[in-house]
């Protein structure tokens, strides 16, 4: 079982997020599980949203106590009391900020984790270069597909594509795939890079 | 055609193919996407021919769709929590009418306090409304019990409830295969109403019964229930042999075979209590888990033989009945006593509290080793319940108040995890 857990603001398409990420494991054959936290909606307002995904039927209703990835939507919350709570010792974080995991203050938090599990992507710039909106939702699976795998990046298109349409649809699409290789070529530079022991994976080209 | 969908989408989708020709109702959290999706189908054509009527009032909208059903339509609404106790009045003439209304229900707590999020309190309340209640424990469940509630309601001339946790079930997004147009044809052949009120013959309905005959209507109304318990295991087997699923009926065992302790309960709490069931089994724990899909007519021997042979039954009640000992709890308590095996209430679950895969294996290892009252409830925050019963106890001038209290205990509704 694989579970992750978004982070975001009312408003950002924290929901969605993980309603697509479940549907892309569905079109790749697994079973999945997404679903809200259950709270006040107003825009604005920190959310979180969950979704598991497994080989197998998946029973549990419990809440997501110990992710296998948090994917956070919006850096403000970064420092949030909890944010990074329950996270297994090999799990993934994939951030959506312009900055260095250092300068926004969190290098401590994820330094125990592996180097190549840490992501910070332009998810925002990315989202505003393709939709002309900051909805950095479906580009942040781009990134988490293509660092943890846990997904291929067809079937995030094939979820994007089902999701919506128009622009909407077509700029997702881009998006998600520019994030994706992005990300893959950041992985490609972190190894390259192994006498930096603590460069996370900067997916924008620098 | 299976998909990954949200669950009120695939009940908005799968009342569609059962073709109700009248839908009215008012939208009230966490209801709100199964409407929404109905009156979409309806908009764009799909749903055809089907009236959606919109009404000020949840009470509207059971007394629109009581008028609707014995004109000979199928009707159907949803609801939840306040919505469905501002409607009981109609809620109770439909039953006693012998309309077939089928009715969803996305379980929700009720005031006071407000509380928007899942448990039982709002079906536990209209259990004896005259309806038929079942709970769906999962999506898949629920979709297949909808097209089953028509059938049985209109053989039966009873309405049914389907109750589907709020939020855990109507916002997953999961695996669920939705049967073909076809496949619902077969299954659910158009309604053919005994009653029908017609402006050409007119009749009335629904006059006073005197003390005459007051008991006798009454007595028949039970008579209908009971049937039910004859008919839903039928019902189920035509269902597997149409859609190709065994879906739905009386009570499901998991892994009750020479269980020492079974655990009962209804919805969706079921599929975290089998993976518990799982864990405690491969320690050695001889420990299984029934779901009672079929709560009202109360499935009394169905639910006595998968109990047999169990030495303790925990019954996990999601909702809380003031004063008393529990509704599920009593209700198979009473079924148990007689064989000495011992009935143990946990309530659990209220108003949203999420029920974790460590604190069941707690209660049900407490259980076990005779540790836990007859009535317990699960997670409960001892230190500030004891500390406003002693305030009360020392000055019972100032009313209770869940605000000065309880103000630190709902901070966690408000945190981002």
């Amino acid at each position: 079982m694989f579970q992750v857990r978004f982070h975001g603001r009312g408003g950002q398409g924290v929901v969605t997020a993980a309603e697509l990420l479940a549907v892309a494991a569905f079109n790749d054959g697994r079973h999945a599980q997404a679903f809200p936290s259950f709270g006040a909606e107003r825009s604005g307002a920190p959310v979180a949203s969950f979704c598991r995904i497994s080989e197998r039927e998946i029973r549990t209703r419990a809440p997501i106590d110990e992710p296998d990835a948090l994917v956070i939507q919006d850096a403000t919350l970064l420092h949030e009391p909890g944010l990074f709570s329950g996270l297994k010792p090999q799990g993934y974080v994939v951030v959506n900020t312009a900055k260095t995991l250092e300068e926004l203050g969190v290098a401590g938090i994820v330094k125990d984790l592996p180097a190549n599990h840490v992501l910070s992507l332009r998810a925002t710039e990315i989202a505003i270069a393709h939709l002309g909106r900051p909805l950095p939702n479906a580009v942040m699976l781009g990134g988490l597909a293509a660092l943890t795998g846990v997904v291929s990046l067809a079937a995030v298109v094939a979820a994007v594509e089902e999701r919506f349409s128009g622009a909407m649809r077509d700029g997702n699409v881009a998006a998600v795939t520019e994030a994706f290789h992005q990300t893959r070529v950041g992985l490609e530079a972190l190894v390259a890079h192994q006498t930096s022991p603590r460069r996370t994976v900067g997916a924008s080209p620098d | 055609m299976l998909r990954q969908i949200e669950g009120s989408r695939a009940v908005a989708e799968t009342v569609a193919l059962c073709r109700p020709r009248v839908v009215c109702a008012y939208p009230i959290s966490p209801q709100t996407h199964i409407i929404e999706g109905v009156g979409t189908l309806v908009k764009s054509g799909r749903l055809k021919p089907c009236e959606f009527i919109n009404v000020e009032s949840e009470f509207a909208a059971m007394s629109v769709l009581i008028g609707a059903s014995a004109t000979g339509a199928r009707t159907y609404t949803a609801t939840s929590s306040q919505g469905l106790l501002y409607m009981t009045e109609a809620v109770f003439n439909a039953a006693g009418l012998g309309l077939p209304i089928v009715m969803t229900v996305a379980n929700r707590a009720v005031g006071a306090p407000v509380n928007s999020w899942n448990d039982h309190s709002d079906a536990m309340a209209l259990r004896d409304a005259g309806w038929i209640q079942l709970f769906a424990e999962t999506n898949q469940h629920a979709v297949d019990l909808h097209i089953q509630a028509f059938r049985l309601a209109e053989e039966l001339s009873l309405p049914v409830m389907v109750c589907m946790d709020g939020f855990t079930l109507t916002h997953a997004v999961e695996r669920v295969e939705i049967p073909t147009q076809e496949q619902v044809d077969r299954f659910l052949p158009p309604f053919e109403p005994r009653l029908i009120l017609d402006p050409a013959d007119p009749i009335s309905i629904g006059g006073v019964v005197g003390p005459g005959a007051y008991a006798e209507a009454r007595y028949l109304a039970q008579a209908r229930h009971l049937g039910a318990l004859a008919r839903i295991p039928e019902l189920v087997d035509e269902f597997g042999r149409v859609v190709g699923r065994q879906s739905g009926g009386l009570v499901s065992s998991y892994r009750c075979e020479d269980a020492e302790t079974i655990v009962v309960a209804l919805g969706s709490i079921v599929g975290t209590t089998k993976d518990v069931v799982d864990q405690m089994r491969e320690e050695g724990t001889k420990i299984g888990v029934v779901h009672l899909t079929t709560f009202r007519p109360f499935p009394e021997a169905a639910l006595a033989e998968a109990l047999e042979g169990a030495h303790r039954v925990v019954v996990i009640e999601k909702a809380l009945a003031a004063g008393s000992r529990g509704i599920l709890g009593a209700d198979v308590d009473a079924l148990v006593t007689n064989r000495g095996t011992r009935t143990l209430t946990v309530v659990a679950g209220l108003g949203g509290r999420a029920i974790t895969e460590g604190s069941l294996r707690r209660v049900f290892g407490e259980a076990i080793r005779g540790e836990l009252g007859a009535v317990s409830f699960l997670d409960l925050d001892r230190e500030a319940v004891d500390r406003e019963l002693a305030r009360m106890a020392a000055d019972a001038s100032t009313p209770p108040s869940v605000a000065r209290v309880f103000g630190d205990l709902r901070a966690p509704t408000a945190r981002i995890v």
